[in-house]
């Protein structure tokens, strides 16, 4: 490890910890966690996971002390050919360190709340022996995003950003051999090369961005980079943000890239409140972020990046209505907040981005987790109920075991379920958890509240800035995020009168336990940060200690006092927002096996929310299927007929065949060669034929042959 | 003084006729008789010159080709009666097995 | 004419008569008989040449031992005469005429290639024929005494060989 001059004081030495110690972390588990038990694997991981977070907290202190400056901690050479030189060296700033603590701070909460949540997931679906492995790879993730959020160069970035999605693709596939509900099924594995595929489109976009770039400046590294952007021409600025930006879709789930997200819940429900609602898919923003410099070169990117933030925001909110399964509406909502941060960076305000990306982080995965909690009480109620019914063991079983897996998983299921399969994500199963499971329910409600954006929890303070800015700015963008707020109140007020109130429409729902303190104390913690995490900017002179704390790495930031009139505004409208959903969903509970309230009045309109606009079949229909089918063609037409059958069994092969076959066998060798040698043998046989005469074995004739000789010697020497 | 010619010639002759005699009769025992006249032949030969050159190794050349005959003869013959008692014939024309 | 040139042509006509009659005697004891007395003509030829040594070694080894031998064993076989045989028949002209053409050939060879300086010497008072025999001895038992040991040797084995050829197994199988 080198210390670089520049490290004069502080802990800045420590910053490469900032992924090691994870990696530690892993190492342990991978090699002695098969001896540990489930809780030294899981207090190994948490460990490893808070020293990050120790290392990102001196990091800040550190940075605090020097004024902001930032810091660069060269770590290793990595790869130096010709001009080109990368190396693996930590940057902290104020924005690397901000993110650093928020992921490093919940990705830490999350590894304890894993613990306990992991500890029942793996027994309900009945392969404890993975519980190691999902800390190993919560631990690679929390590495990886720190490479992510550390990196100097946008190619460390980049291996971040890809180390990531590795993380992501593993975790959504994590009962890769079963769907949601534990039956057999590829549905998980197919949600996790979704989730990777799509991802990969942005990547293509990340690294077209990033060869334009050293196409122009020659570097990766940000400094340099942002040093030569005001020298080159505009529309190589506007290629490369653009080119980002559908990295940023890929990764941040925007459209039109989203589609990924929902599917991804099919992951563990920490990691979906860990990598696809706190940390991961927030890497974009925090890209557009540390690009900052180059978007405000290019104000028709910064547009197109407000407008895509803007439509998704609002696209995904009024999807989340729609919804059943009480983690799609938070993935959509998800989608929906991402929506505002990446308008908000669109925007400039990059401030509020950030701010917004910190509450979400603190709000979104407390309302993730307690959807964790929320389904592991039902699981258990489940298991209580048909235990008391008495035939729950051969159920549970039958149900959760593994089957080998078939094609025909689909089949399968219909045949050995005679009722229907518990779906204990279904909001359709709650209501009435409010008694059942008070904690929960009130960690809950805080968490609607701060994402509903009521004072005076955090979102509001975020959401807020954001809209300010937006009507400051670009009023298109207003309006769009402000119905997509009032959306978000409604959904989650839909949410929460399905979820707590009325009377439990299944008996799980009814016997749902609470959870236990090693679930619901990191949601206390999530709890009292999304209550209290709006005063990290409160919109008052003297307040704004995220702005100055960021303006040492963003410049321009402007800090904007409260507006009475967007908070009004936006508070009114999501009060209303509450108030109409208690009035379609509170005020008359759903009974068990109702149709939703709004389907009658909306009509095709609830019907397309509920299927999502039908944005997957449509890219089944204009991407995936003609691709399968140009595939399809390629395979069969191209490469098999044409290619193998044709052109190598019946050129290559058969005129080989005729070569060797007619050519060569029939002529070269068999009327050629193989004739010459037998003809030599034939010749030797008659030939020996003809002289075994002369051995008539009559001695006297051999006399006379000598003879002969002798006669002929004699007259040589007359003659000579 | 009879010149060394003549006997040069008449041992040519005697050599001749015993080749002949090799060559023409069947009888193993007459074969073996043509053998001997050819070394007497020879011997002839010998002396001959032995005589013209004075020196009497050609005389003592004689004496080993004489006794070799001696001890030849006696192989020989003994060979011949081991054939006759298998083939119960002495007619060479008889002995050919090595025919190809 | 000198008596010894018409004494050698005697002797050639009788020595090549025999020689003839020896070939050309259907029963073998009389080709026997033929070659008996063909020896003795070169035994005789020996003592013309200076050779009285030789001319009775010939006499006793050839005339009496190996003619005696033959002799023998003609009479133990009982084998004098053979049927005729109708096989090679091209073989007696082509032999014939080839043995003429070798005593042509030799004969031109010897009388023009090899000739000699000088004549054969005559028997008589010139040669002391003890004196000759003494030569003979002392060149015989010094110059050659190892090829006279040796040879004595091979007479030896000849002996053996023959004992081991004719000799049978106890219990009538030849070995």
């Amino acid at each position: 490890m080198q210390l670089s001059e520049t490290v004069h004081t502080g802990f800045f030495f420590l910053a490469p910890w900032l992924v090691f110690a994870p990696v530690i972390g892993l190492l342990i588990n991978i090699i002695f966690g098969g001896r540990f038990s489930e809780k030294a694997i899981g207090t190994v991981a948490s460990l490893a996971s808070g020293a990050s977070f120790v290392v990102s907290v001196l990091l800040a202190w550190s940075l605090a002390a020097g004024h902001g400056a930032a810091v660069t901690v060269p770590f290793l050479e990595w790869i130096h050919i010709g001009s080109l030189e990368l190396d693996w060296a930590f940057r902290v700033d104020s924005l690397s360190t901000t993110m650093m603590l928020v992921v490093s701070g919940v990705g830490t909460l999350i590894h304890i709340y894993a613990i306990g949540y992991m500890h029942e997931d793996v027994r309900f679906k009945q392969d404890p022996g993975r519980f190691r492995r999902f800390f190993v790879f919560l631990n690679l993730f929390i590495a990886m995003m720190m490479i992510l959020v550390s990196g100097d160069s946008y190619l460390m970035l980049f291996v971040g950003w890809e180390g990531v999605g590795l993380c992501s693709f593993l975790l959504i596939g994590f009962w890769y051999e079963m769907d949601t509900l534990g039956r057999p099924s590829w549905a998980n594995s197919n949600a996790a090369v979704k989730a990777f595929v799509t991802n990969r489109v942005g990547d293509f976009g990340f690294l077209l961005a990033a060869f334009t770039m050293f196409w122009a400046f020659g570097s990766f590294q940000f400094d340099e980079v942002f040093e030569a952007a005001h020298a080159v021409a505009p529309g190589v600025i506007v290629a490369i943000t653009l080119f980002m930006l559908i990295g940023v879709a890929g990764k941040s789930a925007q459209i039109p890239l989203y589609v990924w997200l929902p599917d991804a819940m099919a992951g563990p429900t920490p990691v979906s409140a860990l990598i696809h609602a706190a940390t991961m898919v927030t890497a974009g923003v925090y890209l557009v972020t540390r690009s900052a410099e180059l978007y405000m070169l290019v104000p028709q990117a910064q547009y197109i990046v407000a407008m895509t933030g803007a439509i998704t925001a609002l696209f995904a909110a009024t999807i989340a209505v729609g919804q059943y399964d009480i983690k799609k509406v938070l993935a959509y909502s998800t989608i929906s907040q991402l929506g505002f941060m990446v308008a908000a960076v669109g925007m400039g305000a990059f401030v509020a981005g950030m701010f917004h990306l910190v509450t979400h982080a603190f709000f979104k995965a407390l309302l993730f987790l307690s959807a964790g909690s929320v389904i592991l009480g039902l699981e258990r109620g489940h298991h209580h109920a048909e235990r008391a019914h008495g035939h729950g063991d051969e159920h549970g079983k039958g149900k959760k075991g593994k089957h080998a897996l078939s094609k025909a998983a689909g089949k399968k299921s219909e045949s050995h379920d005679e009722h229907e399969v518990f779906d204990p994500g279904d909001m359709r199963n709650m209501g009435g958890l409010r008694k059942t499971m008070p904690i929960t329910f009130w960690l809950y409600m805080i968490g609607t509240l701060a994402l509903a954006g009521i004072v005076p929890f955090a979102g509001f303070w975020s959401k807020d800035e954001i809209l300010l800015d937006a009507k400051l700015h670009y009023p298109t963008v207003y309006v769009l995020l402000s119905i997509a707020a009032f959306f978000t109140a409604f959904y989650m007020g839909r949410q929460i009168w399905m979820v707590f109130f009325g009377e439990p429409r299944h008996e799980a729902a009814a016997h749902a336990e609470e959870s236990k303190p090693i679930i619901t104390v990191p949601l206390m913690v999530l709890a009292a940060l999304s209550l209290l995490g709006g005063a990290l900017n409160l919109p008052f002179e003297g307040f704004h200690q995220l702005g100055h704390w960021l303006e040492y790495t963003l410049k321009e930031v402007e800090a904007l006092p409260l507006n009475l009139q967007v908070a009004g505004i936006s508070t009114l409208l999501a009060l209303f927002a509450i108030f109409l959903s208690w009035l379609i969903y509170g005020r008359n509970p759903l009974r068990a096996g109702q149709p939703d309230p709004l389907k009658k009045p909306l009509g095709f309109i609830f019907t397309g929310m509920e299927n999502k606009w039908f944005v997957d079949e449509g890219y089944f229909a204009v991407i995936i299927n003609p691709f399968k089918k140009l595939s399809q063609f390629l395979a069969d037409v191209i490469d098999w007929r044409f290619w193998h059958d044709w052109f190598h069994e019946t050129v290559i092969a058969g005129t080989y065949n005729w070569l060797s076959n007619t050519a060569l066998n029939v002529y070269a060798d068999q009327k050629g060669i193989d004739a010459f040698a037998n003809w030599l043998g034939t010749a030797t046989q008659s030939l020996s034929g003809a002289l075994r005469k002369v051995q008539n074995g009559f001695v006297r004739s051999y006399a006379l042959s000598v003879l002969l000789g002798v006669v002929l010697i004699l007259g040589y020497l007359i003659v000579k | 003084m009879i010149p060394v010619e003549y006997y040069i010639i008449l041992s040519a002759i005697l050599f001749a006729i015993g080749v002949a005699g090799v060559l023409i009769r069947r009888n193993a025992l007459i074969i073996f008789m043509s053998i001997e006249l050819m070394l007497n032949a020879a011997n002839l030969a010998i002396v001959a010159f032995s005589s013209v050159f004075n020196s009497f190794s050609g005389q003592v050349f004689v004496f080993f080709v004489i006794a070799v005959a001696a001890a030849e003869v006696a192989v020989g013959l003994a060979l011949i009666v081991e054939i006759f008692k298998t083939k119960h014939s002495i007619d060479v024309d008889q002995m050919s097995s090595l025919k190809g | 004419m000198t008596i010894n040139l018409i004494l050698f042509l005697v002797l050639a006509v009788i020595a090549v008569a025999t020689a003839l009659g020896m070939l050309t005697s259907r029963n073998a004891i009389y080709s026997a008989l033929f070659l008996v007395l063909n020896f003795v003509t070169v035994a005789v030829f020996y003592l013309l040449l200076g050779a009285p040594f030789i001319a009775m070694a010939q006499i006793t080894v050839y005339a009496g031992a190996i003619m005696v031998l033959f002799l023998f064993v003609i009479m133990l076989l009982g084998a004098e005469r053979l049927p005729d045989s109708r096989v090679l028949p091209w073989q007696k002209p082509l032999a014939i005429t080839l043995a003429v053409v070798l005593a042509l050939e030799s004969a031109y060879l010897l009388w023009t290639k090899a000739r000699p300086a000088g004549n054969v010497l005559p028997p008589g008072d010139e040669i002391n024929t003890v004196e000759t025999l003494r030569a003979l001895g002392m060149t015989l038992f010094n110059d050659y005494l190892l090829p006279f040991e040796v040879t004595s040797v091979l007479l030896l084995v000849a002996m053996i060989g023959v004992i081991v050829l004719v000799r049978r197994e106890k219990g009538g199988q030849k070995s």
